[in-house]
């Protein structure tokens, strides 16, 4: 069936800014979807508010609005536009959560708006469990067995029955607590009695328990007319113990043979068939590790993290396709987008694996729980690509840019444990888990043993095996041939080699290639070598004898290193840089651009961007390896974040020309004195600092400006060990913290300014030329990290002069250290006086929010900048001409993180951001808040809870505000006191600390009595650090859990009920965003 | 990257040194040969010995891992006698073969250097395998009962995998093996409900008195099936011509499109020669399945008689079930009579 001829525009809805489980892997789906659209010549409108995406620039799509994905926001947008066709697959839960409301409420049907792929009765039949459940019965598919039982005596039948060990979930509680794996009757009983107790609804659900069985995923693509295929399938290392996002995967699957490989296959057409797909689907089973039985867990009816790793994995553009699908098109129409000949009505072949690894940041979070389980909390991922398990998966470690070398031989080796510990460990799957596994071996516990912990399959374990001998076996011998590509094709990394050589990696890396140990560049090309492919997708592996492509050497290119993981402080915005970057350098007349990275869930690792992909660590060694391979003219490390950033000096230094900004430049904006002498000697004032590298010092130093005091190691990436330090005993504490997170840099104490506004400036210089790109200021005061700190383009609270003096100091800074492409700076504005915090010379956060608003792409204009072109002429101060508010709120995750703190501070949290620019301050505000998943309601009840009487006296005319508009107000004995004498009319609530006392704000918050919260932790106080205080914790715990807004800083507060007031007498626009202008 | 057991127990590999693409092999190890299914065909293996001449792999597994394993590769092909070689870039072989086509190869392994001109020339007057006669290896000596339903099905055996075997039987039929040169006359005497011409090894060509069975089955509208080679024979009983691809088409990812209703099916497939598309024209068959890569010819259906053929292999084993519907096919041929 060719192309549905009735489309003429289409409505694609996106996810919204990223958080955990949903991040940018629906940049690279709903860009690939638009794509889709486009060649096909039809017209697409999107809604996201994501701003740091490719998808939200105007390239793909034709009409983009930054707006909540929320039913009446898309309502709006369809009576606007009239699409005749909409998209819900592409945007992640939000947009399929949507969809299904829109269709639901009639509105899709009120506009004539037909649902593209997936219908909605088929995302309800995987959804809905009840459904799917009965659907997969009706395919033959079997369904995990469980039973809702309401009293022991049931529980027991029901026990009996599903046989020992069963797994007892509690219905109705937070976070699926009270339940628990019963191996026997006693322990039944036990957990079953607890969790009835703590049921809302006295329900449990026993079921069989699977933890042990092995996690299978299949990716399905099937079209209007049925036909199917499976694109991917793919093995949980930690079986189904850990949720699958959280897992380590490789594909294809390892440890299951072919009759268990086509029976699951089959099951997955079947079932997907049976509940009507169309398009792109995930479908999840466990697979008992002692026999064939198998269940379905569940089914995606949409794009996932798995297909965008599937995609990433095989070669197979599964969002590309399953739009087209959507379209009209059947499987056996569209051409292999690999191979350019061969129809994609086919199932790749794979003749590598595939080694997905999670990246977590359970450090960013206080009090957060590390254990792994079938909750989400990766904010990231990574993937590798090698010819053994073993180079896979410590290629995935070192990608995660976390300190890491590999699995063993690392900076920071010998934990040591007892039995009796590293036993428990292996039970207990945390972030570790695989080092562990290492870890036990070493100490001689055997396979089956570890096995019978830890659920992973013996297979896995004999490949870490393999490792630690290997260890054992360059700790013995010479480093001839032989040992040397043992060693490579166990993915030892040259760093890894030298540590235990004790040599230096430029040492090993001399003797590896004198000995001819060199890495063979492969293609990815869906068909394991059997046709001929032109494709550009590449990795490196010691699993071959020859490279399957050339460099050209008449043509010198360019390569671009991308950003790695998302990761909090490094996300999709920097994608957004890579991509831009390529795109500018193309533009400007390079035709050979190559692109570096690992992040499966990028565009920039879509390989129809660049010349040629490399899947491949952001390392010195790889990228030497490759700059070898390509033999370029130079490396484009600025974009990329710190990771590409931070290449930079090695590579220099080993001869490889970094183009734009020199290292020698970038050194001294990243080192400490040198950035400071600088400053001193163009007059421009920074908070006192001093660099240390002995405790006795920082001391005295603090003693001196007085607490609090900033401590960090002096090359920094989002506050990584940066904290706010209030005493003596804490300094002692985090001065060991910073230098463990950069040994090989001193530590800087400065003084931190409360009461102080923050801002950032982003720009582009050619050394010659300056544009600002826009000062931008944040909401929120100093102290609340820039990444988390809600962001206003134009600021609102400086004066001219002010603004006059960061441009100036902005441009003077930029010609002195030869900027040569984007910068970003930061400034502390404290009495009316401005200080430096800190310079980037590279690609910033903020970057894709200013471009769109101001309308001028900096990536574009740093690309020009880096190919020493002229700027083009912008009008000075264009950025403050723009007639639009735009305001850039964080997203954070605390949900998924079970026991995080939600209060803020220097350490950055937020998980994404979503922008969204309006007619006035308030107007864009209101659509920010909603995009990040405040309720803005318009009568109701605040709870009040303010630690300190500044902050009650600051957050006074709020509360008065409040009152006015009508709001119910509830708060704590002494917030109420002081609020009750000043408004009046504050009800009193008790603490959860004394439940007996009523009303108490724990039943409040369960009733769902309370429509937000205003909790102002005195998280600036010494309070906080010397002793948690518990209450506000568990207050911001509690709410957070059952989807309670929690507003923690006074300026969220004060700006939110502003908002609400807006909101009043004004309703939000809707225009789309505008293009940027052509430079040329 | 899965089902290796059952490609190096399928006959059609006789005398073939296999080369794998996916770069781990043996991860699951090898189940019991000697468990039987309750007509005594083997559980697990496409026939009772290791078809393969030798194998070539990236990386050899040395321990395996499955709850259904009884050994592990390299110490079956230690019992079996068969040797191979691991730790090579097959990614490059497989490039080589891609553009050179199938050939003659050696494994050599030694402790002092290898004179490579000296295997060549070895290798030059060793016997060519496109001359190779099999049947003798790869048949059935004598007939062999599978079942004792009243209706049966023989399967003539040009090296017949056992999942041929197990699809007879899941269709209710008892399934007679027979040797690849039984006669008409001899089959007919079975009273067979219809005959199955199996796969195999080699050129259609070195089966004539497959051939002729075949010319006489569909003469006289005995309800038939060919699989692969036997839809290679079918063929050329039916006045096509059949032809050595290049490469063949080998992997377990084969799309081919049923002209029938335009469905696409992903199919297994194992096959060095196939029939000329252009030989179809004037001939008694119609296409039924093409290959959606290349556009070549992966089902025949006769126009009047009650004969159907596919190239590829719908008992799967090792590849997809999506095509089992093939024998329903069978089937429904069978009760039409």
């Amino acid at each position: 069936m060719p192309i549905n001829e009735s489309l003429k525009k289409i409505l694609v809805l996106g996810s919204g800014a990223i958080k955990i489980g949903e991040a940018g892997e629906f940049d690279y789906s709903g860009s690939q979807c638009l794509k889709a659209i486009h060649e096909d010549g039809l017209k697409s409108v999107l809604i996201n508010p994501n701003i740091a995406t490719i998808q939200t620039d105007t390239r793909f799509a034709d009409q983009v609005y930054l707006l909540p994905v929320t039913p009446d926001y898309v309502e709006s947008i369809i009576e606007k536009e009239r699409p005749d066709g909409i998209m819900l697959a592409y945007g992640g839960q939000t947009a399929l959560n949507c969809g299904v409301n829109l269709e639901d409420s009639g509105i899709l049907q009120k506009y004539d708006v037909k649902v593209l792929g997936t219908q909605v009765q088929g995302i309800k039949n995987t959804e809905d469990r009840q459904l799917f459940k009965d659907q997969m019965k009706e395919a033959g598919v079997p369904v995990l067995k469980s039973k809702t039982v309401t009293n022991f005596d049931d529980a027991k039948k029901a026990a009996e029955e599903l046989l020992y060990p069963v797994i007892i979930r509690v219905a109705y509680t937070l976070g699926g607590r009270g339940g628990g794996i019963a191996h026997n009757e006693i322990e039944l009983h036990e957990i079953v009695e607890r969790g009835l107790k703590a049921s809302l609804v006295g329900q449990v659900l026993i079921e069989e328990y699977i933890g042990h069985w092995k996690q299978i995923e299949y990716e399905v693509m099937q079209d209007y007319d049925g036909n199917n295929v499976i694109v991917c399938n793919m093995e949980n290392v930690l079986s189904m113990k850990v949720h699958t996002g959280d897992n380590i995967v490789v594909a294809p699957s390892q440890t299951i043979n072919n009759h268990e490989y086509h029976m699951l296959r089959s099951a997955a057409l079947r079932a997907t068939k049976h509940v009507g797909i169309v398009g792109e689907c995930n479908i999840q089973y466990a697979l008992d590790a002692d026999s064939d039985r198998y269940v379905a867990i569940e089914i995606n009816p949409r794009l996932s993290r798995s297909s965008a790793l599937a995609s990433k994995a095989t070669g197979y553009p599964l969002a590309y396709m399953s739009a087209k699908i959507g379209l009209g098109y059947n499987l056996s129409e569209l051409v292999n987008r690999i191979t350019k000949s061969t129809t994609a009505c086919f199932e790749p072949s794979l003749d590598y694996i595939v080694c997905k690894h999670p990246r977590w940041d359970f450090s960013k979070f206080e009090l957060v729980n590390r254990k792994l389980g079938v909750t989400m909390k990766s904010v990231g991922e990574v993937m590798a690509v090698g010819r053994t398990f073993e180079e896979s998966l410590q290629k995935a470690i070192r990608m995660l840019d976390i300190g890491n070398d590999g699995l063993v031989l690392n900076r920071t080796n010998g934990t040591k444990y007892s039995e009796e510990e590293i036993e428990f460990k292996l039970s207990h799957h945390d972030d570790q888990i695989l080092y562990n596994v290492a870890i036990a071996l070493k100490m001689g516990i055997s396979v089956d043993r570890i096995y019978k912990l830890s659920a992973i399959d013996p297979w896995f374990i004999e490949k870490i095996q393999n490792i630690v001998n290997t260890e054992s076996k360059l700790k013995e011998s010479e480093l001839d041939e032989s040992v040397m590509w043992d060693a490579k094709k166990m993915g030892f990394s040259d760093k890894q080699i030298a540590r235990i050589k004790e040599k230096t990696p430029d040492d090993v890396r001399e003797i590896r290639k004198k000995l001819g140990v060199i890495p063979s560049v492969k293609q990815i090309d869906t068909l394991a070598a059997e046709w001929p492919a032109v494709t550009n997708y590449l990795y490196l592996t010691y699993g071959g004898h020859s490279n399957d492509v050339e460099v050209p050497s008449d043509e010198k290119g360019i390569v671009v290193v991308g950003a790695g993981p998302y990761r909090i402080g490094s996300s999709v915005e920097f994608d957004w840089g890579t991509v831009n970057m390529v795109w500018g350098l193309q533009e400007n007349g390079e035709k050979n651009v190559s692109v570096v990275n690992c992040n499966p869930e990028t565009v920039s690792t879509d390989y129809d961007i660049c010349t040629r992909l490399y899947f491949e660590e952001l390392t010195q060694e790889r990228l030497l390896d490759i700059t070898e391979f390509e033999n370029p003219k130079g490396v484009i490390t600025c974009v990329g974040g710190q990771t590409a950033n931070n290449l930079t000096p090695g590579l220099a230094e080993r001869g490889i020309n970094i183009m734009g900004t020199s290292a020698i430049d970038v050194d001294r904006a990243e080192d400490r004195s040198k950035f400071s002498a600088e400053l001193d000697k163009l007059h421009i004032q920074q908070p006192k600092w001093q660099a240390f590298s002995n405790l006795n010092e920082a001391k005295s130093f603090a003693q001196e400006v007085g607490f609090p005091v900033i401590v960090r190691p002096s090359y920094v990436l989002s506050g990584a060990a940066m904290k706010v330090v209030w005493s003596q005993d804490e300094l002692k504490t985090y001065v060991k913290d910073a230098t463990d997170v950069s040994p090989d840099h001193p530590v800087v104490i400065s003084k931190f300014m409360l009461n102080s506004l923050e801002v950032d400036v982003d720009g582009i210089s050619n050394g010659k030329e300056v544009v600002i790109g826009a000062i931008v200021e944040h909401i929120d005061s100093a102290g609340v990290h820039s990444g988390d700190a809600m962001m206003c383009i134009p600021p609102w609270r400086l004066s001219n002069k002010t603004i006059e003096t960061i441009n100036e100091y902005s441009k003077k800074i930029a010609l002195t250290f030869n900027v040569k492409g984007p910068f970003n700076l930061q400034f502390l504005i404290h009495d009316d006086h401005v200080y430096v915090i800190e310079l980037n010379i590279r690609a910033s956060r903020s970057m894709p929010f200013v471009s769109k608003l101001v309308k001028t792409n900096l990536i574009s204009l740093a690309s020009k900048a880096i190919l020493d072109k002229p700027l083009p002429k912008i009008p000075e101060n264009k950025w403050q001409k723009i007639h639009n508010y735009g305001i850039k709120v964080p997203q954070f995750s605390f949900m998924q993180l079970d026991g995080a703190d939600i209060a803020l501070g220097v350490e950055m949290q937020s998980t994404g951001e979503a922008a969204c620019f309006g007619d006035s301050f308030y107007d864009a505000l209101s659509k920010g808040l909603t995009s990040v998943g405040y309720n803005l309601p318009d009568k109701g009840t605040a709870l009040v809870t303010v630690g300190g009487s500044v902050n009650k006296e600051k957050l006074l005319p709020t509360i008065a505000k409040l009152k006015n508009l009508g709001f119910r107000i509830l708060a704590t004995e002494h917030t109420a006191e002081f609020f009750e004498e000043k408004v009046g009319d504050v009800e009193i609530v008790h603490k959860i600390s004394e439940p007996e006392r009523k009303p108490n704000i724990s039943d409040l918050l369960y009733e769902k009595k309370i429509d937000f919260i205003i909790n102002i932790p005195s998280t600036l106080s010494l309070e906080k650090y010397v002793g948690m205080l518990d209450d506000e914790y568990q207050i911001r715990r509690k709410s957070l859990e059952l989807g309670i807004p929690v507003l923690t800083t006074l300026e969220l507060a004060d700006s939110f009920v502003k908002t609400l007031e807006w909101l009043k007498t004004n309703e939000t626009t809707k225009n789309p965003i505008e293009p940027y202008d052509k430079t040329e | 990257m899965v089902g290796y057991t059952e490609a190096l127990t399928d006959p059609s590999y006789n005398g073939q040194i296999l080369t794998l693409t996916y770069p781990l092999v043996g991860n699951y190890g090898i189940p019991d040969p000697s468990e039987v299914d309750s007509d005594g065909i083997s559980k697990y293996f496409e026939s009772d010995v290791m078809q393969i001449r030798g194998l070539v792999v990236h990386e050899l597994s040395e321990t395996a891992s499955h709850w259904n394993l009884k050994m592990t590769l390299d110490e079956w092909m230690y019992n079996e006698k068969v040797p191979g070689i691991s730790g090579i870039d097959t990614r490059e072989i497989t490039k080589k073969l891609r553009s050179g086509g199938v050939m003659m190869a050696a494994l050599v392994v030694s402790d002092t250097e290898i004179d490579v001109d000296k295997v060549k020339k070895e290798l030059a007057s060793a016997t060519h395998y496109d001359s190779e006669q099999f049947m003798d290896s790869v048949s059935t000596k004598e007939e062999k009962i599978f079942g004792n339903e009243k209706e049966s099905v023989v399967v003539i055996d040009t090296g017949a995998k056992n999942a041929i075997l197990r699809n007879v039987r899941e269709l209710g039929y008892k399934a007679i093996l027979v040797p690849w040169n039984t006669t008409y006359e001899k089959i007919m005497s079975y009273n067979p409900k219809g005959v199955v011409l199996s796969s195999g090894p080699g050129d259609p060509q070195k089966c004539p008195d497959t051939i002729d069975t075949a010319k006489k089955l569909i003469e006289n509208n005995v309800p038939t099936l060919g699989i692969c080679l036997g839809a290679q024979i079918i063929g050329i009983a039916g006045n096509t011509e059949t032809y050595k691809l290049k490469y063949g088409h080998r992997g377990q990812n084969k799309p081919c499109v049923n002209l029938e209703n335009n469905q696409v099916y992903v199919t297994s497939q194992n096959h060095g020669y196939g029939i000329k598309p252009k030989s179809l024209e004037k001939s008694d068959f119609k296409l039924w399945f093409t290959n959606a890569d290349d556009k070549t010819v992966e089902g025949i259906k006769h126009k009047k008689q009650n004969c159907v053929a596919v190239q590829f292999h719908p008992e799967a084993a090792p590849g997809p079930f999506d095509c089992k519907f093939v024998f329903e096919e069978l089937k429904q041929l069978m009760e039409k009579k």
